[in-house]
This record gives structure tokens, sequence and C-alpha cells, in this order.
């Protein structure tokens, strides 16, 4: 299962100040759904254009079929904007 | 795509940029360069006031005007529904933007547009808006962002309760946002070192300062279609924030980019375009419409003001145990300031155990902030490495072996969660260690700073075209605005694939109906995100190529290579240059082209560091800069001439706002420095040659292992000279500017009080 990392924000919000959860999800899409079953209203906050994923270090912006490994290290973080 | 190391002929040299010619002989054509036959003139009227209730607007008068065809305000433009525009890279809350450009129950900013004409001349729409009556309840107003958060602050928006705390605030505020970013046990690690420094900082808003103000030309037809043409760092972004604030379609709207001159984040939204075509629906006219540099700086986004407190704790040996940091960033009229970015990154060149940062959206009355060249990271930077250059100095280390031993490597955890690939850190500082500039002795009163710097870099959406002409020129179709050189770098980039000389690729920057979605030029994205697209492109012409030879050789395609421009027989003697399969397209398939369209991810993060040296007079306060020279991972310098180029205006712009740039409002917060003389930007004479050193530690996601520029450089410029000025004098400076009447009242006051012991 890999290992998703939520802000303390969102740990708070919804997973009752947890931050670090294992889950089960190949992909991205799967991962979110198997916390919305666990944590419900998460997902739209995680699929919501402000937030970015990083997977094993690589950061996605826009991330949904993106493969997630059983020792995946996955952290939801707030989408960058730049000035050049 | 993966990083392959392989023998370059292309990338990594310093052909002549395709635009430059056009460039320096004036052929380059701007936004304000446009005219169409019956346009007419857009003017818009801005409020006197940072914050006010707009009681009546009167526009009858000048609707009577004779040469006045349409008059506009707030009550023409209806809210968008609620919600946040994907605008690239950043997410801009609609309804914000409409008020933005279009004032309705509120002014909230010196400059805040209020209404908007069209006339048949510049002169004409000026005049008019002196007709438009306008009764106005002045409110009280606050800028600075430390008085803008108390409770008794004069509050912006009844409707704003801050995010990130629980629970919910009950009554409103002008905190937008609050922010954490943290990891381990910051107590705990303070308690374990030897000695701790807390200081506080203070930054002023600060603009982009792009040479070319905003202008654009929109030709709203009456079967509803619609073109603008205008000068942005995203075509596509401009096109989806007009349809969205004017409810169109997108096919509606063709968006024709200009040349830019210079953007720095500046240009990513909209200010005139939805108004010029509003006033050409209205009119049935064209309308051009330009800003003043007043205008651009009244009410064009600044990069926000802030106020810092950094908490630093290491060990005698060297090692950071803690670091705690609160950062207020000034949000300007609406919510959404980069403060998360100076969060995440202020500490990310170091390896920190403990952390605790938390950052403040906090609405002000100033023009709503837009992004500036690594947005947010500079103030970051600007208070985490001066009070490293404290405790360097405490622990009598070298500034650099300081950094080098916390610095991150790949298999660090970054402060935003992430581990890091490979990184350029250590690279950056062993070279700055180690070169001459470092071992130069100095004279009285000149000092020498060290500073490092960090930028995310990003990827996103693009798209490429690779066209294959008849001659076996190359036509390369992109969709990127070119701020940097880009065109360069990504025809070299397909220059390389192809094996042909750059000047053999011509690249063309096309309309919103040209090609597909290209996020903007931003995030220092440009030559990693679409220089993937057009390596994948150029390759799938390669391809194609190949098949036609084959087809023309009548051999299977496995049995066909390319090399050198050319597909070669793998078990023979001929080959076909592109020239010679392109003048066959028609008779073995139509003709030849090169598509991808992807959202590139794995950027690589850019580390920097800095060394300056500076002299201060002190009889005038007066701060030159003697030699100043920029170490960056730059992944590989696609054009290695414009990777120093985004150095040393990174570096330039850095030090415009360490020394002079501020903005200055009346006690009724007007802006009193509206223009380039009194809002004093650096010219060359002010300047010495800025050295850039480029290190190359590839970035494993792209072809060439390019990483992002653009941004870094200007993040340690600000700290850099802070600590140089502590250096030279033995004060530290913790308030920007570093103008020299605040260079000689911290001299003053520095001498009174060693005076009195």
């Amino acid at each position: 299962m890999a290992r998703v990392v939520l802000s303390g924000d969102l740990g708070r919000r919804f997973a009752g100040g947890e931050v670090e959860i294992r889950v089960e999800g190949s992909n991205v899409l799967r991962l979110i759904k198997a916390l919305e079953g666990r944590y419900p209203g998460i997902a739209e906050v995680l699929e919501s254009d402000a937030m970015a994923v990083a997977i094993d270090g690589i950061v996605y912006q826009d991330a949904m079929l993106e493969d997630v490994g059983a020792e995946s290290e996955v952290y939801f973080l707030p989408a960058i904007r730049g000035g050049r | 795509m993966t990083y392959e190391p392989k023998s370059l002929k292309v990338v990594g040299t310093r052909p002549v940029r395709h635009d430059g010619p056009d460039k320096v002989t004036g052929r380059a054509n701007y936004a304000s360069d446009f005219t169409l036959p019956g346009m007419l003139w857009g003017s818009i009227l801005r409020s006197p006031h940072a914050h006010a209730k707009v009681i009546s607007i009167n526009t009858d008068k000048a609707r009577a005007h004779p040469g006045v065809k349409a008059v506009i305000t707030g009550a023409d433009l209806p809210l968008p529904p609620p919600g946040v525009t994907q605008a690239g890279e950043s997410a801009i809350n609609t309804q914000h933007l409409a008020k933005n450009l279009l004032a309705r129950d509120k002014v909230f900013y010196d400059g805040h547009p209020v209404a908007a004409v069209a006339a048949i001349s510049e002169a004409i729409a000026r005049e008019a808006l002196g007709l438009i009556e306008i009764e106005y309840e002045v409110l009280p107003h606050v800028i600075d962002v430390d008085e803008a958060m108390k409770a008794d602050a004069p509050l912006l928006h009844d409707d704003l309760f801050t995010e990130g705390v629980e629970p919910r605030p009950e009554t409103p505020s002008n905190i937008a946002k609050r922010i954490v970013v943290s990891k381990g046990d910051i107590e705990k690690g303070f308690a374990e070192a030897d000695i701790v420094i807390e200081r506080t900082y203070t930054t002023k808003a600060v603009h982009q300062g792009y040479i070319e103000p905003q202008g654009c030309v929109a030709n709203y037809a009456e079967d509803g279609q619609a073109m603008v043409w205008c000068s942005s760092q995203g075509q596509f972004v401009i096109r989806d924030l007009c349809i969205t604030m004017l409810g169109m379609e997108a096919s509606s709207l063709k968006v024709i980019p200009a040349e830019i001159g210079g953007g720095f984040g500046g240009k990513t939204t909209v200010y005139l375009e939805p108004l010029a075509l509003m006033l050409s629906k209205a009119s049935g006219r064209p309308v051009k419409m330009t800003m003043s540099r007043g205008e651009v700086l009244r009410a064009t986004g600044p990069h926000s003001g802030s106020s810092m407190t950094a908490r630093i704790g290491a060990m005698k040996d060297g090692t950071i145990t803690s670091a705690e940091v609160v950062i207020k960033f000034q949000a300007g009229a609406f919510p959404g300031s980069p403060v998360g970015a100076a969060v995440m990154f202020c500490s990310a060149p170091y390896d920190i155990p403990n952390l605790s940062i938390t950052g403040y959206d906090v609405v002000v009355n100033i023009a709503k902030v837009h992004a500036y060249r690594a947005p947010g990271a500079p103030n970051g930077a600007f208070a985490f490495e001066t009070v490293l250059d404290e405790l360097a100095h405490e622990l009598k280390m070298d500034p650099i072996d300081f950094r080098a031993k916390n610095s991150a490597v790949e298999g660090s955890k970054s402060p935003y969660g992430p581990t890091y690939g490979p990184l350029g850190g250590i690279e950056c500082l062993s070279s700055a260690k180690n070169h001459p500039h470092y071992k130069v002795n100095l004279g009285p009163n000149q000092g020498r700073g060290v500073a490092s710097g960090f930028w995310i870099n990003i990827g996103g959406q693009s798209a490429a075209t690779v066209v294959v002409n008849r001659d076996g020129t190359i036509s390369l179709v992109e969709g990127c605005p070119d701020i940097g050189g880009s065109r360069a770098s990504l025809a070299m980039m397909c220059a390389e694939v192809l094996g042909i000389a750059a000047e053999k690729v011509r690249p063309s920057i096309v309309d919103t109906t040209a090609i597909a979605f290209n996020d903007v030029t931003g995030g220092s994205r440009v030559t990693f995100a679409t220089g993937i697209a057009v390596v994948q492109a150029t390759e799938d012409a390669v391809r194609q190529m190949r098949e036609r030879a084959a087809k023309m050789w009548d051999i299977d395609v496995d049995q066909v290579g390319w090399r050198d421009g050319a597909a070669q027989e793998m078990n023979g003697n001929r080959s076909l240059t592109i020239s010679q399969i392109a003048q066959k397209a028609a008779k073995t398939g139509g003709q030849i082209m090169g598509h991808a369209s992807i959202n590139a991810s794995g950027a690589g993060p850019s580390l920097t560091t800095h060394l300056c040296d500076l002299e201060v007079d002190r009889e005038t306060g007066k701060i030159t800069i003697l030699r100043y020279t920029a170490f960056q991972d730059a992944g590989k310098a696609v054009h290695p001439s414009y990777v120093e180029g985004q150095m040393q205006g990174g570096v330039v712009q850095g030090i415009g706002w360490a020394l002079n740039e501020e903005y200055i409002h009346d006690e009724n917060g007007r802006l009193e420095n509206a223009g380039f003389l009194d809002y004093r930007m650096p010219v060359a004479s002010d300047l010495p040659m800025i050295d850039a050193v480029i290190i190359e530690v590839p970035n494993p996601n792209h072809p060439f292992g390019v990483r992002g520029v653009g941004e870094a450089p200007i993040v340690p410029p600000l700290a850099a000279i802070a600590n140089a000025i502590y250096d030279a004098t033995g004060v530290r400076m913790r308030d920007l500017p570093f103008s020299p009447p605040k260079v000689l009242a911290a001299l003053e006051a520095a001498e009174k009080a060693k005076a009195n012991g």
C-alpha cells in the first residue's frame, strides 16, 4: 500500500489529525477514490486545480492516471505558481 | 521522457537567436504597434481613493460627447459564477477578477478601474473620463501587512473569513488564509541547539517592472466572433479569462500573441482585454487600449510587501537543528498572494530536521498582487539566508561551508514533503567557494555577502508541431510567448533531434486557433516542458520520414535509421535528406508534420548560490555593487548565452529590489512614485557585468537534462546584499530597500550606539 502524506490542514480537516495514511490504489485516481471512501469530502479538495501531487519525488500539477507503486510515497501539496 | 547522456551537436552551442534581428532593428511588433481601420481608443477612469464606497456613477455627460462611442461600468460586467479558473499555472478567482477589472460597490486601491470609454481619439477618450461623475464615500484604508492583521484594522471585505484555522473564525478579517509547513519537533530542535538567533524583517511591495506596458487591440464582430491582439505570457490564458468574464465560447475568441516586452509573471492575467472587448462590442468598432507607466504601477499586480520573523538554531559544529519562520504577505485588494511559495521554499536548500513555517495571506488597499519571478521566494530567502549568515558569524564558520554542511542533497526530504531527486546545491556552493571571486581581498567599507536560493520549477501543458518543408527547412509551431530566448532553445532541441543546424528550424509562436492549449510562459517551464513537446513532435516527424524513405526504397521501415538530417539505409549505403524526402511527400502519403501535446511532469528544482561584493559610501549611504557572481544549476544549458542572460536579469532585478525599489504611499494611500523616475530600477550604468557560472546536474526527467532557469536567480540577491552590507559596515539592515537615506540612518544609529557604549 502506498504511503500518502496530507498537509496538516487537510489531516485536521478530514482525517482526525492523521497526516500519514497507508492506502491501496495503483494510480492517483484510484488512490483518491480510496481516500474518499475513508474520508468523505476529501476527493473534491485533492482533485481541485489548486492541488498538485508528488509521487516518489516527482511533482505532477494535474495528476490522475499516473501510476502509484505499492511502496510509493505520495504527497498532496499546493500547486505552485511561477512568474517567469 | 528520461535523460540519457549523449553526444550533442546543437544543444549547448550559442547560435544567433531567431528573433534577434527583428528585435535589434525595431521590426518586432509589440502590442501597441497594432492598428486597425476605424479603430477607437479606450481609456479607463480609475479610483483616486485607496478605499471607498461607490455611491453613484453618472456617465450621461460622457455618453453625450460626440467623439465618444461607448462607455462601460461595473454594471455592464455581470459577475461570473463563483469559481476558480485555471489560468495556466495560476488559479484565479473569477469573481475577484471581475471586481478587479471594474469596481462595483467599492474601490479597494488607488487606481482601481471604475469606468471605461471608447472614443475616436486617445485625447477625446481621456477628456471623456473627466465627464464621468462619481460620488465616493471615502473609507479608512490599510496598506501595511502587520497593521492589516490587527483586529481593529479597516476591513476590506466583510465576507472574508480566514481559511486554514480551526475552528473557522466567526468574524471576518483581512487575513484570507493561514498556511503551515512543518516537520519534526521545533522546540526539541531548539533545545539541542547551542545558539539560536531570531530576527524580524520587512520588505515593501515592488513591481515586476516590465518595460512594455500592457496593451491590446480588440475587435468584436456582429456575429459574436472576436479577436484580441495583445502582449502576454500566454495567449490561451488571456482567451480563457476573457471568455470566462464575458460568457463567450472558446471558439469565438482568437487571441493573437504580439511580441512581449517583459512580463516576469505580471502578464499572466488580464486587465485591459475584457474591457476592450466590451467596448468593441458596444461600439461595433475595433478598440485599442494601452496603459501609461503610471497605470501599470498603480493598477497592475505588484509583488507583495512582507513582514517576516525567522528563528533558527544550530549546534557548535554548524548543524542546523531547528527553524521557525512566520511570513506575512500583502495580497493586495483580493486574496491570493504567493505566500505559499515563500513558506515552502525559504528553507528548501537545506536539510533541517525540525521545521515550522507559517504563512499569512492578507488583503490590503493596494492593487491585487500578481506573480513576480519566483513569486514569494526572494522574501523568504531574505529572512532565512540573513539569519544563516548571522549564525555562521557567531559560529565563526565560513558562510559557504556552513551552508554546505546543511545542504539538501538527493534523497533529502524537502520542507514541502517530497523527497528530492538529483540537486545541484552542493555543486553551486563548491563552485562559489573555489571561484576567484571568493578569494579577492576587499578594501575599506567594502564587503562580501553570500546567499543561496531555490525555485521548484514546473512542467505543465505544451504542444508543438514540426512541419517539414520541401526545401528541407523546418517550421516549428509552438504556443508559448518567448520572454527569455525560448524560440532559440526550442529550435535547437528540434535541430538536435533532426541532426541539422538550428538556423534551418524557424520557430513561430501562433494564435489560439493554430495549436492546442498551452500553459503560460511562467514557472521556468518552457524550455523544460515545451522542450519535451518539441522533442516528441520532432521524433514523430523523424518516424514519418523514416517511413517515407522506406516506401521510396521499398524496404521495411526497421531497415531505415536516422542520422545527421537524413534517413540512412541500415544495410546499405543509401541515404535521403529531409529535402529529398519532403519533395516526394505528395507521392508517399502527403505532407509531413510531427505533433505532440503533453502535460509535462518531473521539472527539476534549481539551486543557486550568489556572491556579492559591494562598497558603502559612509557620507551618502549609497551602495555600489562592485562585483557579482551567480552560480546556478541549469541541468543542461541548451543555449548558454540565454541561461546566462536569465541569471544576469534575475540578479539585476534582485539588486533593484534590495537597493531602491519600493511602493511609497501618501497618508491617503495614493501611490506617490508611479513612474520610473521615482520608482528607481537599476540601469546599466548602476551595475558591473554580472558573472554567471552555469552548473549542470542533469534533470533525469528531460531528454537533455534541462531544468528551468528563469526564476531562481532573483531569489538570493536580497540576502546576499544584506550580508555584504554587514561585512562592509558591521551593521545588520533588516528592512528593505537599502536606499541611501536608510543606509545613512543605520550607520549613524550604529555610530551613536557605539559612542554610548
